[in-house]
Parts: C-alpha cells; sequence; structure tokens
C-alpha cells in the first residue's frame, strides 16, 4: 500500500512539470504554424509592396505646337526626310513654354529628359500616320522618363536612387503642381510587350506567351495522360513491363525540372530540329513535365469509380472498352479535369526549363503564333527581376500578381469542381 | 501548306469521314433489314474510318516535321564547295544561320561568299518542295486510309472489336511515353555526358575542387584554362539544402503535429489550404523574394551584428528554398502520421500518457521511417531546385561552408553555361549536361530509396 501511495506521489509531483513539457510542446506547434503562415503573409505583403506602383504610369500632357521648321521636317510622308527630322523639338518647345524660367541650352537638354526616350517616336508616327497635322497645334500625352516616374512615385522610399539633378526635381515638382505631370492607370503594362524602357514595357506579350504554350501542352499531355492512366488502370496486364511503366511515372514525378530542359534541348531543338523559343516546343517539354501529375490524379479518379458500375455495365453486355469508354470515364471526368488544371498551373509557375529552351530572350513583338518567338510569364518575371534598371522591378512585382491571380483563380477553379461534380459513394 | 495548318486539316478528313462512313454503313444495311443486322453499329464503322484517315497520316506528318529541318539542313551543308565546308560542328551552325539569314532576307547576299548565296537558294526551293511534298504526302494517305476503311463497311465485319483494339494500342502507347521520357532523358544526358569525359577526364570531374568553365578562346590568352571540378558546385548544392532542410523540417514536422493532433477542425479548415498555398507559389517568386527581400536584409542584419556578408549570400536562398519546402515536409508528415493506428495511441494515452508524451515517445518513433522517407525527397527537391538559386545565390564557385558567403549550384552552373548561344563541341557546353547527368543520378537515387522506405513503412501497418 505505501509502496503503490508513494508511486502515486511521484506522478503527482512530476505532473505539473509534465503539464508544462506538454503546453511548451503545443506551443513550438503553435510557433511552427506561424513562422510559415507568417512567412506567407510577408511574401505575398512584399510583393504587393513593391509592385502595386507598377500598375499605376506617370504621363505628361503638353501642347505640342508641330512646328515643320523646328523639326526640319516639311514632308512627313517622306521616309527619308522621317530619318532626319528632330521630333524632340516640339517637345522641349513646350516644356519650355510650361517652365519659363529655362534658357540655356544645358538646360534645355535635362528639360527633354523628363518626357521618356519613346516621346519624339510617339510624334513621328503620329505625323506618319496623319501628316496633315504637321503646323498645328496638338494636346498630346507622353510618358514620363523612367527616372521621373521613379521620382514622382518612389521619392520616399530609400531603396530606390533618384536620378533627377536638383534642379530638374525643382521643375518635376512644378509640374506635378500644374498639373502637366499625372499618374494614372498603367494600361501600356497591359498592351504591350517588353521593352527597354521600363514605362513602355507591358506584359501582354509574356501573357499570350504563356496562354499559347499552355495550350499546346494542354493539348498534349491532358489526352495522353488520361490515355495512360486508362490502360494502366483498366487493361495493364500484371506484369514486369507495367510495373517498369510504373517505376517510369513515378520517377519522372519527381525528376528536376530543369532535366526537362535538358532533354528539350539535347532532343527536341538539337535532335529534331525544332526552332528555339517557340511556344511548341516549350509546351512540349511542359507536357512531358506535367503528364506524371496528370497520369497520378486521372489514376486516382478512375480508382474512386466503385467496381459496381463496372460490374452492371458488363451485366448487361458491354464489351471493356465500352464499360471505360461510357461508364468509367465520365464518372472520372471530374476527379482527371481538377487533376489537370492543377498540373497546368504548376506548368504555368515554371521557368527553369524554358531558360534552355530559348523562351528567355528579349522579344518586343506580342507572339502571334504556335511557331514564332515567345517569353512566358514566369520567364518575364525573371528577366525585369534580374535587370539592372530599377524601374523594372516594380514590373516584375506587377508581373508576379498577375501570375499568382492566375494560379489562384486557376487553383481555385479545381477546388470548385471538385466540390461541384464530385460523387461519393 | 504549313503544318500547324496541316494538323485541323486532317482533322477535319477524318470528321468527313466519319460521316461517309456513317451513312455508308446505314445504306448497306437498308436492303439487309436495318441497322441491327450489321455486325457493329454504324458509330463504330464510322469512327473506323476516321481512325483509319487521320492516324497514318498524322505519323507521316509529325515524322515528316520532326526530320524535315535536320534533313534539309545535312544537304545545304553537303551543297557547299569544298573550299567552304565546315570542319566543326560550332561552324556549321554558324553557317547555317548565315544561310537561313540570306534566304529569309535578313541579311544581304551581297556580303556573303558565292557558295553561301546558292546554299541560301537551294535552302529556300528545298524548303518549299518539302513543304509541297509533305502536303500531297499527308492528304494523300489520309484519303487513302479513309477509302480502305470505306471499302470495310461490310455487315460481316466487325468493326468494334478493330476500334477498340486501336484504342488499346493507342491508350498503350500512350503509357509508354513515360518510359520514352525516360529514356530520352538518359539519352539526352548521356550522349553529350560521353563527349564531354572524352576531353575531360572523369576523375578530374568528381575530385577536382576547382571550377571555371570558362575556355581560352585563343591559345595565347592569360588564365582561361578551364577547371571542372564539381565539388566546389557540390558543396554549394549541399549548403544550400542543408539550410533549406534545418528550416524546413523543424518547422514542417511541428507544424504537421500541431494541425493533426492539436488544432480544431476550423483552424485545420483555414491552416491546411493556406499551408498548401506555399506549396503552390511559383519558384520564380521565391526567387524574386530571395533576391530582392531577403538577401538584402541578411547582408543589413549581417553589418549590423559585425559581420560580413555577401549580397548573394547562401543563407538567402536557402532560407527561403526552406520555406518553399516546408509544405512539402509537412504534408508528407501528415500522411505517416495519420498512418500510425489509432489503437497505439489509444494504448499510450490510457497509460496516462499526455498527448505530446504520446507523440514523442510512441507515435513519432512509429511514423520516423516514414518522416525519414519525406526528408529524402525534400532533399532531393532542394537539390534539383533551380529558380530560387539562379538568382538568389552568386556565380562564384566557393568552396566554403560560410551561410554568409556566395555560393553556386549545380542547377545554377546548367542554367549559366546553357542560356545564350551554345557550341556543342566545347567542353564548356558539354560540362552542362555532365553536371544535368550528376543532377540526375543523385535525385533519382535519393528518391528511390525514399520511396522504398515509405512503402516498407507503410506495409508495416496494413
Amino acid at each position: 500500500m505505501t509502496d503503490q501511495r508513494s508511486q502515486a506521489d511521484i506522478v503527482r509531483r512530476s505532473l505539473k512539470k509534465r503539464y508544462r513539457k506538454e503546453k511548451r510542446f503545443r506551443a513550438y506547434g503553435v510557433l511552427a504554424v506561424s513562422i510559415a503562415l507568417g512567412a506567407l503573409v510577408i511574401l505575398f505583403a512584399d510583393i504587393i509592396g513593391k509592385g502595386w506602383t507598377g500598375f499605376i504610369k506617370t504621363t505628361i500632357t503638353l501642347e505640342v505646337m508641330l512646328d515643320g521648321d523646328s523639326m526640319y521636317l516639311d514632308d512627313p510622308t517622306d521616309a527619308d526626310q522621317r530619318a532626319m527630322a528632330d521630333f524632340s523639338a516640339p517637345i522641349i518647345a513646350a516644356l519650355q513654354k510650361q517652365l519659363p524660367e529655362v534658357l540655356e541650352a544645358g538646360e534645355l537638354r535635362q528639360l527633354n529628359r523628363l518626357v521618356g526616350s519613346y516621346g519624339s517616336n510617339d510624334i513621328r508616327d503620329l505625323l506618319r500616320a496623319q501628316p496633315e497635322l504637321l503646323n498645328t497645334s496638338q494636346t498630346l500625352t507622353f510618358l514620363a522618363s523612367d527616372a521621373v516616374s521613379v521620382y514622382v512615385k518612389h521619392s520616399d522610399n530609400p531603396s530606390y536612387s533618384i536620378r533627377l539633378s536638383e534642379q530638374q526635381q525643382h521643375w518635376v515638382d512644378q509640374l506635378l503642381a500644374k498639373g502637366v505631370i499625372e499618374t494614372k492607370f498603367n494600361n501600356v503594362f497591359f498592351t504591350s510587350g517588353d521593352s527597354r524602357e521600363p514605362s513602355n514595357a507591358g506584359i501582354l506579350g509574356a501573357l499570350v506567351g504563356s496562354l499559347l504554350t499552355l495550350i499546346v501542352t494542354l493539348a498534349i499531355a491532358f489526352p495522353v495522360g488520361v490515355a495512360a492512366a486508362i490502360y494502366l488502370e483498366e487493361f495493364a496486364p500484371q506484369n514486369k513491363f507495367t510495373d517498369f511503366i510504373e517505376v517510369n511515372i513515378n520517377n519522372l514525378a519527381a525528376v528536376p525540372s530543369i532535366i526537362f530542359g535538358l532533354l528539350g534541348l539535347a532532343v527536341i531543338i538539337n535532335t529534331f530540329g525544332m526552332p528555339r523559343s517557340v511556344p511548341v516546343v516549350g509546351g512540349l517539354v511542359l507536357a512531358l513535365m506535367t503528364l506524371p501529375t496528370i497520369i497520378i490524379s486521372s489514376r486516382a479518379a478512375i480508382k474512386s469509380v466503385p467496381p459496381s458500375i463496372r460490374e452492371a455495365a458488363e451485366g448487361i453486355g458491354a464489351s471493356k472498352m465500352q464499360v471505360v469508354l461510357h461508364h468509367v470515364l465520365p464518372l472520372a471526368m471530374p476527379g482527371m479535369l481538377t487533376g489537370s488544371i492543377i498540373g497546368m498551373a504548376q506548368a504555368l509557375g515554371e521557368t527553369a526549363p524554358l531558360l534552355l529552351i530559348g523562351m528567355v530572350a528579349f522579344i518586343v513583338d506580342v507572339p502571334d503564333g504556335f511557331f514564332s518567338a515567345a517569353t512566358v510569364l514566369p520567364v518575364q518575371i525573371y528577366l525585369w527581376a534580374s535587370s539592372a534598371e530599377q524601374g523594372f522591378i516594380e514590373l516584375a512585382s506587377a508581373g508576379i500578381m498577375i501570375l499568382l491571380t492566375f494560379l489562384i483563380s486557376m487553383n481555385a477553379l479545381a477546388i470548385w469542381l471538385r466540390k461541384r461534380l464530385e460523387r461519393r459513394w | 501548306m504549313q503544318t500547324a495548318n496541316l494538323l485541323p486539316l486532317v482533322l477535319v478528313l477524318a470528321v468527313v469521314a466519319y460521316f461517309l462512313a456513317h451513312s455508308r454503313s446505314r445504306a448497306v444495311a437498308e436492303p439487309i433489314g436495318g441497322i441491327r443486322n450489321l455486325k457493329s453499329l454504324p458509330f463504330y464503322y464510322a469512327a473506323r474510318a476516321s481512325l483509319w484517315c487521320a492516324i497514318p497520316a498524322l505519323l507521316v506528318l509529325a515524322a515528316w516535321a520532326g526530320f524535315e529541318a535536320k534533313v534539309i539542313q545535312m544537304i545545304v551543308i553537303g551543297s557547299l564547295p569544298p573550299e567552304l565546308a565546315p570542319d566543326s560542328a560550332g561552324r556549321a551552325s554558324l553557317l547555317l544561320s548565315q544561310i537561313s539569314n540570306i534566304a529569309s532576307g535578313r541579311l544581304s547576299p551581297e556580303f556573303a561568299p558565292e557558295g553561301v548565296v546558292a546554299a541560301a537558294e537551294l535552302l529556300e526551293t528545298l524548303r518549299a518542295q518539302s513543304k509541297t511534298f509533305m502536303t500531297i504526302l499527308v492528304l494523300l494517305i489520309a484519303v487513302l486510309g479513309a477509302s480502305f476503311a470505306w471499302t470495310r463497311v461490310a455487315p460481316h465485319i466487325n468493326a468494334r472489336e478493330k476500334v477498340e483494339k486501336t484504342l488499346l494500342r493507342i491508350f498503350f502507347v500512350c503509357a509508354a511515353i513515360a518510359i520514352l521520357t525516360t529514356l530520352g532523358i538518359v539519352f539526352s544526358v548521356i550522349m553529350e555526358t560521353f563527349r564531354f569525359f572524352q576531353q575531360i577526364p572523369f576523375w578530374d570531374f568528381i575530385t577536382g575542387t576547382s571550377w571555371s568553365p570558362q575556355m581560352a578562346l585563343r591559345a595565347d590568352q592569360v588564365g582561361a584554362e578551364g577547371a571542372f571540378g564539381v565539388i566546389p558546385l557540390f558543396t554549394g548544392t549541399l549548403l544550400i539544402s542543408v539550410i533549406a532542410l534545418l528550416v524546413a523540417v523543424p518547422t514542417g514536422l511541428l507544424s504537421a503535429i500541431y494541425l493533426s493532433e492539436y488544432a480544431s477542425k476550423r483552424v485545420r479548415s483555414v491552416a491546411k489550404p493556406l499551408l498548401e498555398m506555399l506549396a503552390g507559389v511559383p519558384t520564380v517568386v521565391y526567387g524574386f523574394f530571395a533576391a530582392l527581400t531577403v538577401a538584402p536584409f541578411i547582408r543589413e542584419f549581417a553589418e549590423m551584428i559585425g559581420l560580413t556578408a555577401s549580397s548573394q549570400s547562401a543563407l538567402a536562398a536557402g532560407l527561403v528554398m526552406g520555406i518553399m519546402i516546408i509544405p512539402f515536409i509537412s504534408s508528407l508528415s501528415d500522411d505517416v502520421i495519420n498512418a500510425v493506428p489509432q489503437t497505439m495511441r489509444d494504448g499510450s494515452l490510457a497509460l496516462g500518457a499526455t498527448q505530446s508524451e504520446t507523440m514523442k515517445k510512441v507515435i513519432f518513433p512509429a511514423a520516423l521511417p516514414g518522416i525519414m522517407g519525406g526528408i529524402l525527397l525534400a532533399a532531393s527537391r532542394a537539390i534539383g531546385e533551380t529558380m530560387i538559386v539562379v538568382m538568389a545565390a552568386g556565380l562564384a564557385a566557393n568552396l566554403t561552408v560560410n551561410p554568409l558567403d556566395t555560393v553556386t549550384t549545380v542547377t545554377v552552373q546548367i542554367v549559366t553555361l546553357l542560356v545564350g548561344d551554345q557550341e556543342f563541341d566545347s567542353p564548356k557546353t558539354l560540362s552542362a549536361f555532365a553536371l544535368g547527368m550528376l543532377l540526375f543520378v543523385v535525385t533519382l537515387l535519393l528518391n528511390v530509396i525514399a520511396l522504398k522506405v515509405v512503402r516498407k513503412y507503410r506495409e508495416q501497418y496494413d
């Protein structure tokens, strides 16, 4: 008796300590979850904080006198004259009208730096399209230069360096007060391809490239993946070869994505002589990469169709193929679609293999077909993020926001489909 | 006609064949008393016709499109006069791009030797001829196939069986693509790796401690002798992976334990999808985060406490990679923890153990092999991860274990060596394939071991 009581005593005495340990362990768990979720929050906050300014552009609206004499131009339809003409002269004159105290030639040159380097191109294109506007006065809106844009948007952010002189900053402040320099929604970002100038660069080219690539990926990976899953689940004989296929699929699912890039480079480009940088090759590589994901999820979907369905169909005389195509496949389709959407989301976010097959080139034009040089969203983000020009950082973040929006909506669609269409047996 | 246009055209032909065969089968059935006297439903005769129309034509189309460019290149190079004939693969690709630039009008023919201009003209004609031939051949095969199937629409022929057999074969080929992919990977890396080891001894590659793949362009160039020792790259890869695992394993494991054992249903239903979101974030985003936010932060922090950190420290890449792997570890350990039978849990709790004691002394040991397997899989992910290190780790191949230093990894080097112009006869380009081979073998080994461990452990309780 005394022995037992003393044991109970020991237990009771140690109880406090053990409960403390229990609490501590629990606290570790909470800490771990908060670290993980905190990282997620910081990541998103950082990207939104860096990138929201990417959706804003800085413009300069000026009343420009398209004076032929100052441009050395009297016939805008003549290509030779256009090549020699000075289209920045009217912009400088218009800016000078806004800032009458600027007189010196050196100052005028500084003044010209306020307008983006594509400003004179805008005037040239306008005159080429409408030659009758020569020697008239027009109200035109130009994109501000990168330096002005950074100053207007980030003058209070220490991680940006302002590359305007005191004098130029003073001018910009004056023009801002007058409403000549304005900030607006950056429609350029959504309507143009890449550019050397951050303010003229847009994401449309990369978006179209991603779309074309994903179409190829889906067109290959979905039918092939579903067919492979059907074969392995329903028809494959139990033998070494089938085992070998399964081992291969499982291993491919874990092969680093960059290895698929090597495959694309060595086999698709070098051996078959397909062109570099095109959506077809990119889509092919990504299809091979996503195939295991699609096969594995499709097999799970086929497996979840109860055997009673198959038996009932067989019982009324359907052939094995009819059972599969008429009954199993439609019932497994929601699961297969879900898996494929997740596979596509993976492919949309993938960068490394595409770098190796040359989709990393600087491409200004929006791609217009499966065989035209293109880049994709994540690669465009990579290009901007590794660019030295500071204006590209906010574009990279803005691009990330767009990429994440697509990914989150694809995943949400997959979850919705699963909830909506999946049947529990 | 373009390949891209020919493909839909063949498919349209297949649809036409379908409808023709469908009406033909009904016409055949009419005199003998309706379609129930046919061996198969009209659908199967029709399906057979479209299969016959499309499959051979598409196979020919694919083969033609696949080999066209290569064959034409060979003919064009072969047509060059002997004094222009290229002596190396690099020279050949230069010549080819010159020829195709002249052919497409981007380069003026005035600046090129006569033989090259002639080759450009040859290229143009060959391309045009090839297009015409391909179009005619593919369409001919499609029509022939459909006509053959048309003659096979007869009451005594069991079209269903034939169609089902063809479908089964197609399914089989699709499944075998996985093997083809693996073979393709092995083939592509082995060929180039082999050529690499002909120039650089295998032993130097494996045991060398210095990596600088710049080869001398001229013989008299100073300090540009290539060194292909893989050890600094592997140390760098391991350093970053170890940092990543040090972050991910405790966090992921404890999150999994907390979410599966302690958290209320509501917390779990919110926290788990959020954790999985971390897994869905593309690696380029993590790379951006590591390079532009974490790395500068670490450098400033290190300066504050009196250390010097490189602006491309291994720590930044490793930390962010760790965050990326957290959901991977947590979902894998969640699976194995849940696979431990409830009876063991109940037994321990019935003896008076607290929940944490049950976890630490009963469930964790039982789940350990599975968790180890998960960690191995995560390690293989970390080793093969590319974008984070490309953006946040450096290019300098330092042999160091200081996490504040710059290191480079196998994947970074593959990307740097292969982005841009390549010469497939210099060891510099070929070394990327040797690195790829190494990466493939290491990750494959890790995966095989991990899958074995996980599977073996699962069988214990089933």
